[in-house]
């Protein structure tokens, strides 16, 4: 295969990986929002912890598009 | 940040370091570049913050005194959190990665800026400062006992399995919080770059011109984004630096 496509099509999969972090982030305020509704005098003792848990895993999606953008720009 | 046209500067270049002055005693490249002039702006522009916040000293604070009482305010607390009061010995470390990093994100958000925490070895040396303190001081507060961290408390028979999978996610630490910092930085820097690019490809693109506003307000809304990274990931590099700390105060026993 030519090299240049099969970097291409590395970065386009290695992007797959950030659909973990949408599934995760999705999650992660979903369930927020859930607690939050049902007890709201507690959820802002917890923003802290949800931004911490949005940090964390938005770090994990932009691993992959790390690798994606390593893949377009530095091999 | 120009956002040329087609054929504009390649989203890396930004990163691109540029000795300013060339030092290259005994054969080792130590020129002082543009990451090293913004890290030393970033010093003193903490240190002369802090010092004219903190000039007056008075029982009531003026506004900007109050602002610095706040950021101690706000990391001491999480230390306490997390490791603490015994772990207020370890406050001046934390302190200091907490608004190195966080003045580093904020300049690589000035336009035109250069962003010292999208280079790996920054981000790598200071993570392995922070194992490397928690190693020496969990050694020198508990001796041997601080290896009881990589021993849970698990039926003997799964000690084998148990014991590698601590001893890796121990030694995966320095590298998860190194390359978080980095990649957020340097993916953030060079997605703003990618849509800031189009807004100017579009723009020239005959009647797809009408389009060029879209990738403008997603650019807008990106900026916004990375404002917000920039200040949670100094966070997030100070709180689990305090959680590691926290392996090395407690011991063992978590």
């Amino acid at each position: 295969m030519d090299p240049v496509a099969a970097k291409y099509i590395g970065a386009g999969l290695a992007c797959l990986g950030m659909a973990g972090a949408g599934i995760g982030l999705g999650n992660l305020f979903g369930q927020f929002l859930s607690g939050a509704l049902r007890n709201p005098s507690a959820a802002d003792g917890q923003r802290g912890t949800l931004l911490l848990g949005f940090a964390l895993t938005e770090a994990l999606g932009i691993f992959s598009l790390l690798i994606a953008l390593l893949l377009l720009f530095a091999v | 940040m120009a956002a040329g046209a087609d054929g504009g500067h390649s989203p890396i270049a930004q990163f691109e370091l540029k000795p300013l002055l060339t030092l290259k005693p005994f054969g080792i490249d130590a020129s002082f570049t543009n990451s090293s002039l913004f890290m030393l702006l970033a010093t003193g522009i903490v240190i002369s913050f802090f010092m004219y916040a903190m000039s007056n000293r008075a029982l009531v604070p003026t506004r900007i005194q109050s602002v610095a009482e706040m950021i101690y305010e706000f990391v001491a607390n999480t230390v306490r959190e997390n490791i603490g009061e015994e772990g207020m010995k370890f406050f001046p470390l934390v302190f200091s990665l907490f608004i190195f990093v966080l003045v580093l994100n904020l300049m690589g958000m000035v336009p035109g800026g250069f962003t010292v925490t999208s280079h790996i070895i920054i981000t790598a040396a200071m993570a392995l400062l922070v194992i490397g303190i928690v190693l020496a001081y969990g050694i020198y507060a508990h001796g041997l006992g601080f290896f009881k961290l990589f021993v849970p408390d698990v039926p003997a028979w799964l000690l084998p399995i148990m014991v590698p999978i601590e001893v890796i996610s121990f030694i995966s630490r320095p590298i998860s919080l190194s390359v978080r910092l980095f990649a957020n930085m340097l993916a953030g820097h060079i997605a703003l770059k990618i849509f800031a690019g189009f807004v100017g490809t579009l723009a020239f693109a005959g009647a797809w011109k009408i389009l060029a506003p879209l990738p403008l307000a997603l650019t807008v809304g990106l900026t916004a984004l990375e404002f917000l990274v920039a200040v949670l990931q100094a966070y997030v590099f100070a709180v689990l630096t305090c959680i590691y700390l926290n392996d090395a105060v407690h011991g063992g026993h978590h």
